[in-house]
């Protein structure tokens, strides 16, 4: 299909919160698109000394994020810590479907008509694109602003190892066993919501979280259909502009454009709207998963504790039961102080991003439909005064 | 049913005969089932009401000094939001006293008519003779009368749930009036198969001349049901605005028409407070699969016509309505689509709308939640928007283009006609070749009674086939001048149709500019 590179992506929509530390500098200023393969230029300007250059380019694949975000989760030592959530897969699905659906339909439009169709399929087919570079950029850009995440060394060898990174990938059995783990996890939610919360904090907390979670799940889902609904509504009044052109209409060329407003529209709704749910979603379930560990330690921590009281009875593997159990404080401990760290710090960040994106969402949304005002009122005018 | 198993056998018949056969056997066990059923089912159908006014300004006519007590002129509008008054005043202004309906239903050449006088406690019908051939001109341009209909609301009456329909003019705000009528705003209580009837005698009187007769609204059996049985939901809501819009647009541009307007049908139609029922339109009426039929073996029949166009501008303007009628069809089938679509987008952001104000109540951030909820009532608005919007799409734009599709149906009929007509002028000139062949070969026998009748059938035919010339000639002239009419009026019809979309469109950007202005600052008190 469609070898797609760009340049210049310019500005990300969805920002969040980047501490802009100039120490480490990371953007995505290219990507190339072959086939399902979405080949990513990771750039990287530092002033840090952990790394061998103060700039470098190397070129990564999706999987690779995906490893590098499995290999944070499975770090003990960052257990205490939102790991950002990793970027979903390149979806091209949709435009390449409604491609082929063109492609069917091509005997039934007028030449033009299929052109502009197309047109506006690589127009999708470049949105999609954007939005997956976005992501992927914001995933690495999480992890730089982070004051313990960017010392990590398996994201420096991510940033810097100018080799195929495929041999420190996960291999099959490997993805089985990650699947595995998902599957645990799920049970393990369940079961450990209902563990009863020390802290006042993070009981009110989970409770949020939760809620929150499966709203704006929901809420993201219905972004989703209603920006479908309006391409859907865009992509008629392209049939009709076509239509109207044969009629030789004078107004036809009008409609052309207002289908292109149209359009337009609902790629920057869904950019702002969409992705903003889309992408705290996912964030929030980063956020639950850190309640989760947290709330496994307690539960250790608990297991510990009747342990040592068993020990203690039959006077028995004492020392060992004693350790056991100060380990679990410590790490109980930890990832609670962390934890409420990073869960205030993500409060601030998300209303942040929700406030820019609002207000961004609300701007353009009045820029639209001025610009359709004065489009719509210039051809009433032509037809009044014909 | 047994022909239909015999087909196989009638090898050697043509498929018109076929087709024939097949049909009539339809037709006489449909009827048995439509007499059965048609009585239980289509009576006590709607009625409507008919208010109008109109005035007549032919250049001709002498000042008359008609005294009336119109109303003002009234907003002119298609979606008209106060019929209670006038459906008020219409129940006591309908008489239903015997002796004027036996004059109503004489055909004769001076049909007394009972104009309905405005609001006034009192009813006083008053006699007027009107003379059959009004001195209206028929101007190329511009319209030499103003007579403007609107349908107003259908009120349900009776067992079946019958509907009356009120069709209520609107004033034109232009000045005098030289009524050959009483002016004034007329009432009239109709029926759906009495405006089925009006089309059906106009087709009948009109097409076959190569007038364009404008199609009437559809049936529709479903929907229709769903009326009867009281069913009182968005769907029937929907389906009785529908029909009430598209009756107005029907005897608006019947009335526009200017020889249509002329005809005491339509006169009648539109004046007299009781019609006979037009029993010969009901759907599965014996009549009405007679028509069926008829209609299948003319398009048997036009399959094998083969005129010799000598004009040019025939070829080229069947050419012109053909291509068309495609782009037309496309054109409503894209528009149809965009109803659907927008109607579907407004569903998906009614529900984006909930969603998001849940999610509010979940923010535990006070000012994003806020925020949030004020995104849910945006979005609620916008969704309102978005239905008003595809309203506009439908009433405006979409049922204009189905309109114009039938049209254009009629339109091609009336070209067929003229096709029909060659072919009998045709016909009757071979008829007249034979016998005169005939005549020659009988002047060598003996019989001189034959021979006479030979040259009386010869001179007879000849009237025929100048008669058929003339036919030829006329209709020829019709269809030019129809034709023409039709195009300008389709010009006209279509840009202001437009206009008005463009102008709904401007106004849902304007609601959305001021939603997301009000919205803007919501979201930036985020803190």
């Amino acid at each position: 299909h469609l070898p797609h590179s760009t340049h210049t992506l310019g500005t990300r929509s969805v920002s969040v919160d980047l501490n802009n530390d100039a120490s480490l500098l990371i953007d995505i200023p290219d990507a190339l698109c072959e086939r399902d393969k979405v080949k990513f230029t990771v750039h990287t300007k530092t002033t840090l000394s952990a790394f061998q250059k103060p700039e470098f380019s190397v070129p990564r694949q999706h999987e690779d994020f995906i490893w590098l975000h499995d290999t944070l989760v499975e770090t003990e030592d960052y257990a205490g810590l939102i790991i950002p959530p990793a970027p979903p897969k390149p979806d091209f699905e949709s435009p390449r479907e409604k491609m082929h659906k063109l492609g069917e339909g091509e005997a039934t439009m007028t030449k033009e008509e299929y052109n502009k169709m197309k047109q506006e399929l690589e127009a999708e087919y470049l949105a999609v694109f954007k939005k997956t570079v976005q992501v992927h950029e914001i995933f690495l850009q999480r992890l730089s602003s982070h004051a313990i995440l960017s010392k990590d060394r398996n994201f420096q060898i991510f940033l810097e190892y100018d080799q195929d990174l495929s041999v420190r990938r996960k291999n099959a059995k490997e993805m089985f066993g990650g699947f595995f783990k998902n599957m645990v996890k799920t049970a393990d939610e369940v079961i450990i919501s209902g563990i009863k919360e020390v802290d006042d904090f993070f009981e009110q907390e989970k409770t949020f979280l939760l809620d929150y979670y499966s709203k704006i799940k929901d809420s993201t889902a219905k972004a989703e259909k209603m920006t479908r609904s309006h391409k859907n509504v865009a992509d008629d009044y392209i049939h009709i502009s076509a239509t109207l052109n044969t009629l030789s209409a004078d107004d036809s060329t009008f409609y052309l454009r207002l289908y292109k407003v149209e359009g337009r529209v609902a790629s920057d709704q869904e950019l702002k709207l969409t992705e903003l749910l889309r992408y705290y979603m996912r964030d929030i379930q980063a956020a639950k998963d850190l309640l989760y560990r947290r709330a496994r330690a307690l539960a250790d921590y608990e297991h510990s504790n009747k342990a040592l009281d068993k020990a203690r009875l039959k006077s028995k593997d004492v020392p060992q039961a004693e350790e056991h159990q100060q380990q679990c404080l410590q790490k109980f401990d930890k990832l609670s102080e962390s934890g409420k760290r990073e869960l205030t710090s993500f409060k601030g960040r998300r209303v942040v991003a929700f406030r820019k994106n609002l207000i961004e969402m609300a701007e353009l949304e009045i820029k639209h439909a001025k610009n359709n005002v004065t489009l719509l009122q210039g051809c009433i005018d032509l037809l009044k005064s014909n | 049913m047994q022909s239909l198993q015999k087909s196989g056998d009638y090898k050697g018949c043509s498929t018109g005969v076929l087709l024939k056969l097949n049909w009539y056997s339809l037709v006489a066990y449909l009827t048995t089932v439509s007499i059965i059923f048609e009585q239980y089912l289509w009576d006590g159908v709607e009625l409507f009401y008919i208010f109008y006014r109109h005035f007549y300004r032919p250049a001709s006519l002498p000042a008359e000094d008609v005294s009336t007590n119109s109303n003002g002129p009234k907003q002119d509008s298609l979606f008209d939001d106060d019929p209670e008054d006038l459906f008020a005043e219409a129940t006591e202004e309908v008489s239903l006293d015997s002796p004027e309906r036996d004059v109503l239903l004489s055909d004769g050449p001076s049909p007394a008519i009972t104009p309905i006088t405005p609001p006034t406690s009192v009813i006083t019908p008053q006699s007027l003779t009107v003379p059959v051939s009004l001195q209206i001109e028929e101007e190329e341009g511009g319209d030499s009368f103003d007579i403007h209909i609107a349908v107003s609301d259908p009120e349900k009456v009776g067992e079946f749930s019958g509907t009356f329909w009120h069709l209520r003019d609107k004033q034109d705000s232009s000045g005098t009036s030289l009524s050959v009528f009483k002016q004034g705003e007329f009432s009239v209580k109709r029926r759906f198969s009495d405006f089925l009837g009006l089309h059906s005698k106009l087709a009948s009187k009109y097409l076959h001349v190569g007038y364009i007769v404008p199609p009437a609204p559809e049936k529709s059996i479903v929907g229709m049901t769903k009326v009867k049985v009281g069913k009182e939901d968005q769907s029937s809501n929907e389906f009785v605005e529908k029909r009430r819009s598209a009756l107005e647009r029907y005897l608006m541009r019947t009335v526009k028409h200017p020889v249509l307007l002329k005809d005491p049908d339509v006169l009648q139609f539109l004046e007299s407070s009781e019609l006979p029922r037009a029993v010969s339109t009901q759907a599965l009426s014996s009549a009405g699969l007679l028509r069926m039929v008829n209609k299948a073996a003319d398009a048997v029949n036009k399959m094998t016509i083969k005129m010799n166009e000598s004009d040019a501008w025939f070829e080229e303007k069947q050419q012109q309505f053909e291509n068309l009628d495609i782009q037309l069809r496309k054109l409503h089938a894209s528009v149809e689509s965009l109803v659907c679509h927008r109607k579907e987008l407004s569903v998906n952001t009614a529900l984006f709308a909930k969603s998001a104000a849940m999610l509010g109540n979940s923010e535990d951030h006070t000012a994003l939640s806020r925020a949030l909820s004020q995104l849910a009532e945006v979005e609620e608005k916008i969704d309102q928007l978005h239905q008003d919007q595809a309203n506009a799409d439908f009433y405006l734009f979409s049922e204009l283009l189905g309109d114009y599709v039938r049209l254009i149906t009629a339109v091609k009929g009336v070209f067929d006609h003229r096709m029909k007509t060659w072919q009998k002028w045709q016909d009757s000139q071979m008829l007249l070749q034979k016998k005169r062949e005939a005549e020659a070969k009988l002047q060598f026998t003996n019989k001189p009674d034959k021979l006479q009748q030979a040259k009386d059938e010869i001179k007879e035919l000849e009237g025929k086939v100048q008669q058929g010339e003339r036919d030829f000639e006329q209709i020829s002239k019709t269809i030019r001048k129809e034709v023409s009419r039709f195009e300008k009026e389709r010009v006209k019809d279509f840009k202001s149709v437009i206009i008005k979309y463009l102008e709904s469109l401007v106004q849902t950007q304007q609601q959305l500019i001021k939603y997301w202005e009000a919205f803007l600052p919501e979201a930036k008190a985020i803190s």
